[in-house]
């Protein structure tokens, strides 16, 4: 635990290192590929820190309290994202793992159904959906459902190679108990694909995350990250640290949910994962 | 025949899941608002080839760019880590957690580096979206040789170099295609991402939201028709060249 | 000359807790076939992959072609074959006979000539341009053995090869072996389970019992050559398979009943 711990702290170091290192070869060399270097390309990273203690305009709040906020609240949409995209994803792993019919009918589309870029969707997802959510749910529900988008896929493919994992010898052994199709699923097959769904929802974590961040670019939503983004965005020549202290806590974000997961399969499955990849 | 059996089911799904939302449209009286017929999506498919055509096109070149870059620094990267054992397996966890962070998030950064409008800053983010599936699958496949196959090669005074030549990088072929799958999915979508946060006037994804915008759904799901079309195209290459290579994986076997 | 030649060595593992082997003295002639049976924890395996510089002895010495060990496996002295074929999936049938001579160098006529003659040796020319997971398991084994003979080593080195297959096949795989020793004159380094495998293959029989890996003893065996299906059933063959058996259970008064039971 400890190695661990000290290792991502060094490769944290490394990284700042390396990027004072660059930015110091860069500006003295003055060299102009593959992108020219100075304070607005990449400020020092003790600006950025800093940025995080003061307040974006006069007399608000501090940008990170202002970060945290919006981290809250993009978190909430990527939760829900997720845990929606989880169930959903679960769900249909089970039908297609019951059915060779129904796999090779809907598989090919769930597949294309990736390559459809969601920030082309998103707005007229957020148009269609918003109306039809109860009112607190609203605005922030359909980036909900935009994240669900980007986490059912890999649960879904995972979840059906975990169910047809199940060792043959284990499958006839249940056939022998005259097991229903319902008891060999939830004794057998799900266990035997835990594993993967893991695998799975550690991708659908951050993919959910990152759904809601897009998911609130068409939206116009201010609440969350992506807003603070799209803002920051503008103000870049200006302030450039302030979207880079927004993207730090983005990531953080990210890792958060990751870590998140690493920690329910450790509860869950009772022992380390045997590597993280 | 029996490949028909294969292909049968999902023609089905498909022919009955347009003809439901085609009549559909009709027969609830959905707003075209909202969800356009299919008919009325191809036809402008068709009659808007000029501009989406080219616009998918140049898209489509960021894609390229995005993907041959990232995924050759992927491959590249897993190489040189991949030599030196220990530091592969402390890279590893990195590497994941690496993979959790949002890159949207990045895409206005490589706009302010590489040009808002350029193609550069697209190229950027699908060349980083890449990367990260090419690299982390590459180590794997490096890593996963069998034991016994490098104490043959020993058996063989085997240099290093020769058992990376001979036993590593066969190993690996099948895991460098898996992550190339996958990166040429992503690799159009992150092109059009990075237009979102500004592109050329006829870039696919600056057209798909500012169609959006002025709400003309109609002409933005053929515009994603074609994004679709063409991100299938790719990945269909990658399949392909996946056949043509790497005939011994269990999956293409008999190919 | 000796072919292989081991003095005093010891292997240990686990910074000396665990005594693979314990000072093991042993020598083979020219042209011999010798077993090296024994229960698990033996160090028979061990033994072999010292033989084949891939692992190195804690101390002792082995040389092997009066050169050390090392410098033997740096002039491809020896051919290996592991229980399981070990063939690169991504090479023909013919492509993986002809690995080693690719490392040796030959050019490509006399690698083609080669690979056909170990072809017709193994009696698998029609699967030339076959890939690996189309054939069964003995057959891989026999490419295993075309490919470790392809470069006609002086010394052939076997690791329980015959392990993963069936009885029957293995019995035939066993003529075969001996057929092709005879032709080719190799020495024989032969690490198995099966006592009555070890008898029928052999000229000698080294028995080893376990904790720490030593060698119990030697049981010469003068079957007269070529043995056929019917010398399994001489009495001759019965007398000696006692004999090993009897060795092993002398000197293994302290097998676990387990081990015990996997000496057929």
């Amino acid at each position: 635990m400890l190695r661990r711990v000290s290792t991502v702290a060094a490769a944290v170091l490394a990284l700042a290192g390396f990027w004072e290192l660059y930015r110091w070869i860069w500006t003295s060399a003055g060299w102009n590929w593959p992108f020219v270097v100075d304070n607005t390309s990449m400020p020092h990273l003790w600006t950025i820190f800093k940025a995080f203690g003061q307040p974006v305009q006069v007399n608000q709040p501090t940008l990170i309290s202002i970060l945290f906020h919006k981290s809250l609240f993009t978190g909430k949409e990527a939760l829900v994202g997720f845990a929606i995209g989880a169930v959903v994803g679960f769900a249909i792993g089970i039908v297609l793992a019951h059915s060779r019919l129904l796999q090779r009918g809907f598989l090919p589309y769930i597949v294309a159904s990736q390559t459809v870029p969601i920030l082309a969707i998103a707005p007229m997802v957020v148009v269609w959906v918003n109306p039809k959510l109860p009112g607190p749910f609203q605005g922030w529900g359909a980036v909900a459902v935009i994240a669900s988008y980007l986490t059912f896929f890999p649960v879904t493919i995972n979840t059906l190679r975990g169910l047809r994992s199940a060792d043959p010898r284990a499958l006839e052994l249940m056939r022998t108990y005259a097991a229903s199709r319902w008891s060999v699923l939830w004794k057998l097959r799900v266990p035997a694909s835990l594993p993967y769904v893991f695998a799975a929802l550690k991708l659908a974590a951050t993919a959910s995350v990152v759904g809601a961040i897009i998911g609130e670019l068409p939206s116009g939503l201010q609440d969350g990250l992506g807003g603070a983004i799209i803002n920051f965005n503008q103000y870049y020549s200006f302030e450039p640290q302030e979207l880079w202290a927004t993207n730090i806590v983005a990531a953080a974000l990210g890792i958060l949910f990751f870590v998140g997961i690493i920690v329910a399969e450790r509860l869950v499955v009772r022992r380390a994962p045997e590597n993280l990849a | 025949m029996r490949r028909a059996r294969e292909w049968a089911p999902a023609l089905v799904v498909f022919v009955f899941v347009i003809a439901v939302w085609e009549g559909s449209i009709s027969a609830f009286h959905i707003q075209q608002f909202l969800l356009p017929r299919p008919s009325e999506i191809v036809k402008t498919f068709w009659t808007a080839r000029h501009t989406l055509w080219p616009a998918g096109w140049y898209t489509f070149k960021e894609a390229l760019g995005g993907f041959f870059i990232g995924s050759a620094l992927g491959m590249v990267t897993a190489t040189v880590v991949g030599r030196f054992k220990n530091f592969g397996t402390a890279i590893m966890p990195i590497a994941i957690a690496a993979n959790a962070v949002p890159i949207i998030a990045f895409a206005p950064i490589f706009g302010a580096w590489f040009g808002e409008v350029s193609p550069h800053s697209k190229i950027a983010v699908a060349a980083v979206l890449c990367f990260l599936p090419v690299m982390v699958n590459t180590l794997r496949g490096l890593s996963s040789a069998n034991p016994r196959q490098i104490e043959l090669m020993r058996s063989y005074a085997a240099s290093e170099l020769e058992i990376w030549r001979r036993v590593r990088v066969p190993t690996a072929l099948p895991f460098v295609f898996t992550a190339l799958k996958v990166a040429s999915v992503l690799a159009m979508i992150g092109a059009i991402v990075g237009e979102y946060f500004g592109g050329a006037f006829n870039a696919l994804g600056v057209l798909i939201n500012s169609d959006a915008q002025i709400f003309d759904f109609v002409t933005a799901w053929a515009g994603i028709l074609v994004a679709s079309l063409l991100g299938l195209a790719l990945y269909g290459a990658v399949a392909g060249t996946e056949r043509l290579v790497v005939r011994w994986a269990p999956d293409t076997r008999g190919a | 000359m000796s072919v292989v030649e081991i003095k005093g060595v010891t292997k240990t593992f686990a910074q000396g807790n665990v005594t693979a082997l314990e000072n093991i003295d042993l020598e083979l002639e020219p042209g011999e076939f010798v077993s090296l049976i024994g229960p698990s924890g033996c160090g028979k395996s061990t033994l072999l992959r010292i033989i084949g510089d891939l692992t190195p002895p804690t101390s002792g010495t082995v040389t092997v072609n009066g050169k050390p060990a090392k410098q033997a496996r740096g002039d491809g002295d020896y051919g290996i074959v592991f229980q399981d074929a070990v063939l690169f999936d991504w090479r023909t049938v013919a492509k993986n006979i002809a690995l080693p001579l690719e490392m040796l160098g030959w050019d490509r006529d006399k690698r083609k000539a080669r690979v056909e003659t170990m072809l017709d040796l193994v009696e698998l020319r029609s699967f030339a341009e076959h890939h690996p997971w189309q054939l069964s398991g003995g057959m891989q084994q026999r490419v295993s053995i075309a490919r470790a003979l392809a470069f006609e080593p002086a010394l052939l080195l076997m690791d329980e090869p015959f392990g993963a297959l069936d009885e029957m096949t293995r019995e035939r795989l066993n003529l075969e072996l001996l057929s092709i020793w005879e032709k080719l004159g190799s020495t024989v380094v032969f690490v198995t389970h099966s006592i009555s495998e070890a008898v029928f293959l052999s000229t000698r029989v080294v028995v080893m019992s376990p904790r720490p890996g030593r060698i119990a003893g030697h049981v010469a065996v003068d079957l007269p050559f070529p043995r056929t299906v019917e010398t399994r059933e001489e009495p001759r063959f019965f007398e000696l398979v006692t004999q090993v058996r009897e060795l092993l259970r002398k000197r293994g008064e302290h097998l676990l009943p387990e081990e015990a039971a996997e000496l057929l």
